[in-house]
């Protein structure tokens, strides 16, 4: 049986134009890519309610914390790269400082801009969003988690980032049970090694932790959508049975889930720990699946990984 | 440290129930100089603060929340009130001063200000004080804020005003004319830009720093209803002149450039970068504080 496959930013938009049906004072606001964020679809629909700043991010930021400081709940839009790095400084200081409700939606995360190339690829939107106090982070994991994470971050009083993907991903979670902010999704119950990914590699711990089963290897299989704050108990209920775990991400290993992960971890319950990302380097151009492969975000990464921290397990004395 | 006892201070409900227009021009400008002294003394007791800048905006400040601003002190978080973004929120203590005379807390807070655990923080923070329109401090953010308030007043159908008011330095932020360019684009109504231009920044006179003029020119040709004239920001009648014309334009926003001076009121830290930011010293303090009292002495017979 097929998967279907539907990209994060069409879901995304589908669901601002359903949202904003039943809710007047949603607004969105986006730099002059609406059309690539799938925006546009909201502002054909309530024209008097989208606002394109041009390519102007930090006007468009602040403007949106205005608007939110009067009551509005306004969601801006542009590339995740532009939008944690061209607007930071209007992220922290005026709209989580004053835990205004603006919804940051990261479009074309990680790599997924592939053929654009490193000027356009995110890889450390989640390092540097999750240092800021009083916002909430969240990665969905495929397209039908984008609509209801974009609800809860609507009727949540405070900011939220959602990082979104550009290209078709297998759809995952269309039957599962609800997304929840802030709640850790159990994917598979194991007991030799907790796999914990979040974004679109999320298929990918999927089909490794059926091949690990195949090899005898039983993995704690757990969907990270929210980096911050982080599902702590869920976590570590999980090491405290693996004792091993391996976070998987499309991001840098300098400051996204892993480090987010094993700050809890080194604290609570340190464990043997492992990372699948992208290593502290700028990426290239290519069609996403190589890019992302080449860069070592894969499968058969993962079950390399796994199969080499279960094994130090098993050899140990 | 507490306000000195050794000034005659004005009873600020007696000129919000001023019903004669040249007596409340006098006692605004009363009260701008009044305040002065009062910032001068705050700033000298914690020996930290922005003297400079805080003194630019005195008169302008007095007359925001004297006579142009619809707000209710018993409900500072009123939706239906006039906001105010300070986009220099350096000048925080004059702002301070100006929001307890107006009633929302007592006076003698600005003791506080700066310290651990006051509401008064060394720039305005709106959390932790419900009269502040929006917490401020790096330069250049507040056009773009009090652009985002006018929008959302658009759309809300709400008829409130929102004013703005920048110095020099936000002007050499590049987002200031992205905001000032989707103004001309968005054009909402009863929006305020006012530039307190004292063309002095920390390191120097902004000619020297970046250059700004022709500032009113640039701002037509971006686009903006300029007003036709630049106008004193020291002489409290000028500013109502210029109320006098923002209030009779009708449709998009406008903006007004007044001339001030970066420490005004003292001889020698009038037009200084030097007294931007530092810290004032015994000799300076005594001095200058004369010179206060003087123009809060003069202010009956100028008028």
């Amino acid at each position: 049986m097929s998967v279907q496959h539907i990209a994060m930013r069409e879901a995304f938009g589908q669901a601002l134009v359903e949202l904003g049906r039943d809710n007047p004072r949603l607004v969105v606001l986006d730099a002059d890519v609406s059309s690539s964020t799938k925006t546009l679809d909201f502002g054909t629909q309530y024209p008097d309610r989208f606002f394109n700043l041009g390519v102007a991010e930090a006007n468009m930021a602040d403007i949106a914390a205005g608007m939110a400081a009067c009551g509005l709940r306004p969601v801006i839009s542009t590339f995740a790269i532009f939008l944690s790095l061209k607007c930071t400084e209007q992220i922290r200081s005026t709209i989580c400082y004053n835990h205004l409700p603006v919804v940051l939606a990261g479009g074309y995360a990680g790599v997924s801009d592939s053929f654009d190339g490193a000027s356009h690829q995110s890889l450390a939107d989640l390092a540097i969003l999750r240092a800021i106090p009083n916002l909430t982070v969240t990665v969905p994991g495929d397209g039908a988690e984008v609509g209801p994470c974009l609800r809860q971050a609507l009727d949540r009083e405070g900011p939220t980032y959602i990082r979104l993907s550009r290209n078709p991903t297998p759809i995952l979670f269309d039957r599962a049970a609800p997304f929840e902010t802030g709640k850790i999704r159990v994917l598979k119950r194991g007991r030799d090694i907790t796999l914990a990914v979040c974004g679109v590699p999320t298929y990918m711990a999927m089909e490794a932790a059926e091949r690990l089963e195949q090899e005898g290897i039983s993995a704690d299989l757990l969907e990270v959508s929210t980096i911050k704050p982080m599902d702590e108990a869920a976590l570590i209920e999980s090491v405290s049975r693996t004792n091993r775990i391996l976070t998987i991400e499309e991001h840098t290993l300098r400051g996204g889930l892993g480090s987010a992960i094993s700050e809890v971890l080194a604290r609570s319950h340190p464990v043997k720990t492992d990372f699948v990302g992208i290593e502290d380097c700028f990426t290239e151009t290519g069609p996403y699946a190589e890019l992302l492969n080449a860069y070592g975000i894969s499968t058969e990464q993962i079950v390399l990984k796994a199969r080499m921290l279960v094994d130090t397990k098993k050899s140990r004395p | 440290m507490a306000l000195r006892q050794d000034i005659e201070r004005i009873d600020p409900a007696a000129i919000l129930a001023e019903t004669d227009p040249d007596k409340k021009r006098q006692q605004m400008q009363y009260l701008a100089r009044q305040c002065r002294v009062d910032v001068w003394d705050t700033i000298y007791d914690l020996q930290t603060g922005h003297w400079g800048g805080a003194s630019s905006a005195a008169e302008l400040l007095a007359v925001l929340y004297f006579h142009m601003l619809n707000v209710r002190t018993e409900e500072p978080r009123w939706p239906g009130r006039d906001r105010l973004v300070l986009s220099k929120g350096h000048a925080s203590c004059m702002y301070y001063a100006m929001l307890a005379n107006r009633g929302f807390f007592p006076l003698s807070r600005l003791c506080t200000f700066r310290r651990l655990h006051s509401d008064l923080q060394g720039h305005p923070c709106m959390v932790k004080l419900p009269c502040v329109d929006m917490s401020t401090g790096s330069l250049g953010h507040g056009l773009s804020v009090g652009l985002g308030m006018a929008m959302a007043a658009q759309a809300l159908k709400a008829r409130y005003r929102t004013f703005v008011i920048v110095g020099d330095g936000c002007l050499n932020e590049g987002q200031t004319w992205e905001a000032i360019m989707a103004g001309a684009k968005f054009r909402p109504h009863r929006l305020v830009l006012m530039v307190d231009y004292n063309k002095v920044q920390l390191d120097g006179p902004s000619e020297a720093i970046m250059p700004m003029d022709p500032l009113a020119e640039k701002l037509k040709a971006f686009g903006w209803n300029t007003a036709p004239r630049l106008y004193d920001g020291h002489r409290v009648g000028e500013i109502l002149q210029s109320w006098e014309w923002i209030q009779t334009q009708e449709a998009g926003p406008v903006a007004v450039v007044y001339q001030t001076h970066k420490g005004h009121g003292i001889s020698f830290t009038s037009d200084q970068s030097r007294w931007h930011g530092c810290p004032i010293d015994r000799e300076s303090y005594v001095r200058g504080r004369a010179e206060l009292i003087q123009a809060l002495k003069n202010t009956e017979a100028e008028s």
